[in-house]
C-alpha cells in the first residue's frame, strides 16, 4: 500500500463515519420500522438495476452468439495489460462505490435501531423452551399466552436473557429480531405506533416446539395502558391476597383492553 | 468390486465420490421433499416435530458435508485436476484412497445416525447450548461426522496443493491452468485453513455434551458466542469451498461450449479467486448480526461482507464475458450453465441486503435467509455438479447421454426450483421464520408454502429423469467421439475417453504459447 492509497482508505473510512453518526437519535420519535422499509425500497431499486443490467447483457450474449458454422470458433477480445486493469479497476471502483453508499446507509439505519430513546419503557423479557415471560417491572409478568402488553406512541425497549438454550425474539411487523442467551443481557427496542395485535416468535432453533413459541404484543392506548399496569389502589387493597392474585386479576382488564382476544 | 474399493487410480476414486455424494444427494433431497409436504398446510400433517428436526439436520448436514463439499472438491477435483494438468495421477494415491474411505465411512456414520434411537436434531449449525446441554439427540454422531469428513478433506487438500505445485506436466505455467484447477486451489487453501477451526469447535461441543467441561457454559465460565463465532469461522468460507469450484465448471464449459478464451483470465484468477479467498475470511459475523455481539463488530463485518461484491462481480464479468464473440453450442451442460447465470445473479444480489446488518436484524433467519443460500449456495453449486457429470460424461464412460432428455430433466429442475424459492422469498420478507414445523401464527403463507411444495415435486421428478439418463447413458448409450466438444483441454486431446490407468502413454509436453482455453488459433 503506497501513501496515496492510505490517505483515500482514511478519507472513505471518515466520510463513512461522519455518513453513519450523522443525525443519530435526532428526532423525538424515531421510527426506525419505517427507515427499514424505506432503505429496503432503496436496495431492492439498487440490486434490481444491477440485476437488470447484467441479465439483460447476459441474454444478448447468449442469444446473439449461438454457434452457426461448424468450425467457427470464438473471437473474444485480447487485452492489453492496460485493457485489462481497466476492466478489473473500474468495475471494482463502482462495485466500491455502491458498496459504500449501502454500508453508509446502513449504518444509519444501525444507529437508529440500537440507540434506545430516552423515556423508553423497559420490559424485562426472560425466554426458555418453550415460553416467554414479560415483567414490567412493578411486579406484573405476563406470558405469551397473555402477550406482551405496550401502550401506544411509546418506545420500548426491552432487556433479554435465556434460561436455556439460544432464542431469538423476532417482531415482524417492527422489522425487529435480537437473540437471548444464557450468560447476557442482550437488547432491542421499537416504536408501537399504532393500536393492534402484532405476532412476536422465536426465530433462533431451540428444539421440539421451536415453531410453537409464539405470542402476541397488544398495543393498546396509553390511558389504559396506565390503568391496566398501576391499577386503582383501593381495588388492590380491597383484595384478600396481594401479589399473584394482583396479576392474576389483572389480565382479565387487558384482555378486555385489546381490541380482539388472542 | 475388490479393484474398485481398494483402488488409488484419481479416476476412479473421483467416480466413487461421485457415487457417494449423489447418494446423499437423494437421501437429503427426500428430506427436503418430506418438509416440504409436512409445509403444505399450518399444523401438524404426518410429520411430528421431533422427526422434522431431525429431517431438516440431515437434509442441511448432508447437503452441504456430504454432497455439495464431496461432489465439487471430491468427484470434480478427483477427475480432472490430474487430466487438466497432464499428470499421471495426483501426488499421494493411497493417501487420496484413504480419503475417499473416510468419505465412505462418513456416509455409512450419518446413515447410521437415523438408525439410532435419538437421532441427532441439532440443526447442521449445532448451536450450543441446545446441542450440548438440551438436546436428547446424539449430538455426538454429528461431531464424528464432521471429523471424518473434515479429515477426509484435509488430505485431499494436501493432496490436490502437492499435485497442482509439482506435477504439472512438463512446460506448463501458472498462467496455462483450467480455470477450474485454479478454483479448486483456492477452494483447498480454504479447506487447510479453517477447517481444523471447525474441528476444534465441535470437539469443545463433544467434551461440553459428555466429559463435563464447560467451554460454553456461562454458569462455569464459558461463552455461549464462542462456538457461534468458531462455527462461521469456517462455515461461511466454506460456501466458497463450494462456491468457487462451481464457479470453475461452469467456465469450463463455457469456454468450451463457445470456443472462446476466458474473459480477462489473469484479474479473474487474482482478483476473483484469490480476492475472494482472502476477503472470505473477514466476514463470517454476518452469519452472528442478531446474536448480541458488540455494535462495532457488526457494523465492521458489515462493510467487509459487502466488499465481497468486488471478487465475485469479477468473477461474473469473466463469466459472462466469455461469452462475448463466443460460438456457443448448446449441450445439456451448457443449459446448466445458462441458467446458472439466473440463480448466480438472483442468489447473489439477494446476499447485498442480508449484508447490510440493519435490513437482517429483520431478515435473519426467514425464509428470506433460506431462498438466498439455496440460489447461491445450494442450486448454483447443484447445478454445477450436474454440468460437470454431462459435460464429462464422454470422458468418464466413452459413451453419450440422451441430450434431449438431458434438456428436459433441466428446464423441469430449473422451473421446479424458481418455484420452490420465489414464493419463500416473498413470505421471508413478511416474517416467515425458517426450522419451522408449523406456522400456524402466519396461516396467510398457507398458499405460498403450497406452491413451493408443487416446485419440490417437479425438482424430484426431475432427478430422477436425470439420474436414470446417467444409469442408461453409461450402459446402453451410442460410443461417444473421442472431442465430442471440440475441447482443446488437455484431457480430450491427449488421452482416450475413458483414460487408462496412468492416464497419458506419453506425458504430454507443453509449448508456451498453449492455453487450455485459447480457441482462436485452432
Ligand atoms: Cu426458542
Ligand atoms: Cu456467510
Amino acid at each position: 500500500m503506497n501513501k496515496r492509497s492510505i490517505l483515500l482508505g482514511t478519507v472513505a473510512a471518515a466520510s463513512l463515519f461522519a455518513i453513519g453518526a450523522g443525525d443519530a437519535g435526532a428526532g423525538a420519535l424515531n421510527d426506525h420500522t419505517e427507515h427499514w422499509k424505506e432503505l429496503w425500497g432503496h436496495v431492492l431499486l439498487d440490486i434490481g438495476g444491477i440485476g437488470v443490467v447484467f441479465g439483460l447483457v447476459a441474454s444478448y450474449f447468449l442469444v446473439s452468439y449461438r454457434r452457426t458454422r461448424d468450425d467457427e470458433v470464438g473471437k473474444g477480445p485480447k487485452f492489453s495489460f492496460a485493457q485489462s486493469m481497466a476492466w478489473a479497476l473500474i468495475p471494482a471502483f463502482v462495485f466500491m462505490a455502491d458498496d459504500f453508499y449501502l454500508a453508509a446507509s446502513g449504518w444509519k439505519l444501525w444507529n437508529d435501531q440500537r440507540i434506545v430513546p430516552e423515556g423508553a419503557m423497559e420490559v424485562k423479557l426472560t425466554g426458555r423452551m418453550w415460553s416467554w415471560d414479560f415483567d414490567y417491572g412493578n411486579g406484573k409478568v405476563t406470558t405469551n399466552e397473555e402477550g406482551l402488553i405496550v401502550p401506544q406512541g411509546k418506545p420500548v425497549v426491552m432487556r433479554m436473557k435465556s434460561e436455556d438454550a439460544v432464542h431469538s425474539f423476532f417482531i415482524p411487523e417492527y422489522r425487529i429480531k435480537e437473540d437471548l442467551m444464557p450468560g447476557r443481557v442482550t437488547y432491542l427496542w421499537f416504536l408501537p405506533k399504532d393500536t393492534g395485535e402484532y405476532v412476536f416468535t422465536c426465530t433462533e432453533f431451540c428444539g421440539t416446539n421451536h415453531s410453537n413459541m409464539w405470542g402476541k404484543v397488544k398495543v393498546i392506548p396509553a390511558a389504559e395502558f396506565d390503568a391496566w399496569l398501576n391499577p386503582p389502589a383501593p381495588e388492590v387493597a380491597a383484595a384478600p391476597a396481594e401479589g399473584e392474585a394482583m396479576a392474576e386479576g389483572a389480565a382479565p382488564a387487558a384482555e378486555a383492553a385489546a381490541p380482539a382476544g388472542h | 468390486m475388490k479393484e474398485w474399493i481398494f483402488t488409488t487410480d484419481h479416476k476412479r476414486i473421483g467416480i466413487l465420490y461421485l457415487v457417494g455424494s449423489i447418494a446423499a444427494f437423494a437421501v437429503a433431497g427426500l428430506m427436503a421433499l418430506g418438509i416440504r409436504v409436512e409445509l403444505m398446510a399450518p399444523g401438524t400433517q404426518f410429520i411430528e416435530p421431533d422427526i422434522y428436526n431431525v429431517m431438516l439436520y440431515f437434509h442441511g448436514a448432508a447437503m452441504i458435508l456430504a454432497f455439495l463439499i464431496p461432489g465439487l472438491t471430491g468427484f470434480l477435483a478427483n477427475y480432472l485436476i490430474p487430466l487438466m494438468i497432464g499428470a499421471h495421477d495426483v501426488a499421494f494415491p493411497r493417501i487420496n484412497a484413504f480419503s475417499v474411505w473416510l468419505f465412505w465411512f462418513a456416509i455409512v456414520l450419518a446413515l447410521l445416525s437415523l438408525a439410532i434411537p435419538n437421532p441427532p436434531d441439532i440443526m447442521w449449525t449445532g448451536y450450543v447450548p441446545y446441542s450440548s446441554q438440551y438436546s436428547s439427540g446424539n449430538s455426538s454422531f454429528y461431531v464424528f461426522t464432521v471429523h471424518m469428513l473434515g479429515f477426509s478433506s484435509i488430505l485431499g487438500a494436501v493432496n490436490f496443493l502437492c499435485t497442482v505445485i509439482f506435477m504439472r506436466a512438463p512446460g506448463l505455467g501458472w498462467m496455462q491452468l483450467n480455470f477450474f484447477v485454479w478454483t479448486i486451489l483456492g477452494a483447498f487453501v480454504i479447506q487447510l485453513i479453517f477447517i481444523p477451526v471447525l474441528a476444534a469447535a465441535v470437539t469443545l461441543l463433544l467434551f461440553d455434551k459428555y466429559f463435563g467441561t464447560a467451554f460454553f457454559v456461562p454458569d462455569k465460565g464459558g461463552d455461549v458466542l464462542l462456538y457461534q463465532n468458531l462455527f462461521w469461522f469456517y462455515s461461511h468460507p466454506a460456501v466458497y469451498v463450494i462456491l468457487l469450484p462451481a464457479i470453475g465448471v461452469f467456465m469450463d464449459v463455457i469456454s468450451t461450449m463457445a470456443r472462446n478464451q476466458v474473459f480477462n483470465y489473469k484479474v479473474a484468477v487474482f482478483g476473483g479467486v484469490w480476492g475472494v479467498v482472502l476477503l472470505g475470511s473477514d466476514v463470517w459475523v454476518h452469519h452472528l448480526y442478531t446474536s448480541g455481539m458488540a455494535d462495532w463488530i457488526r457494523i465492521g463485518m458489515m462493510v467487509t461482507t459487502l466488499l465481497i461484491s468486488i471478487p465475485v462481480g469479477l468473477l461474473i464479468i469473466s463469466l459472462v464475458g466469455t461469452l462475448y464473440r463466443g460460438s456457443i453450442q448448446f449441450s445439456t451442460a451448457m443449459w446448466y450453465t445458462a441458467a446458472s447465470f439466473w440463480l448466480i445473479l438472483i442468489g447473489g444480489l439477494t446476499g447485498i441486503p442480508l449484508a447490510m446488518t440493519s435490513l437482517t436484524l429483520h431478515l435473519a433467519e426467514t425464509y428470506f435467509v433460506m431462498a438466498h443460500f439455496h440460489f447461491i449456495m445450494g442450486i448454483t453449486a447443484t447445478f454445477a455438479v450436474f454440468a460437470g457429470v454431462y459435460h464429462w460424461f464422454p470422458k468418464m464412460t466413452g459413451k453419450m447421454y440422451n441430450e434431449s432428455l438431458g434438456k428436459l430433466a433441466m428446464t423441469l429442475n430449473f422451473i421446479g426450483v424458481n418455484l420452490i424459492f420465489w414464493p419463500l422469498f416473498v413470505i421471508g420478507v413478511e416474517g416467515m421464520p425458517r426450522r419451522y414445523q408449523d406456522y400456524q401464527m402466519f396461516p396467510q403463507f398457507e398458499v405460498s408454502q403450497w406452491w413451493s411444495t408443487i416446485g419440490a415435486v417437479i425438482v424430484a421428478l426431475s432427478t430422477i429423469l436425470m439420474i436414470w439418463n446417467w444409469i442408461s447413458g453409461a450402459i446402453w448409450g451410442p460410443k461417444a467421439p473421442a472431442n465430442p466438444w471440440g475441447s482443446v483441454s488437455l484431457e480430450w486431446t491427449h488421452t482416450q475417453s475413458p483414460p487408462g490407468p496412468g492416464n497419458f502413454k506419453e506425458i504430454p509436453k507443453i509449448s508456451p504459447d498453449w492455453h487450455p482455453h485459447e480457441y482462436s488459433k485452432a
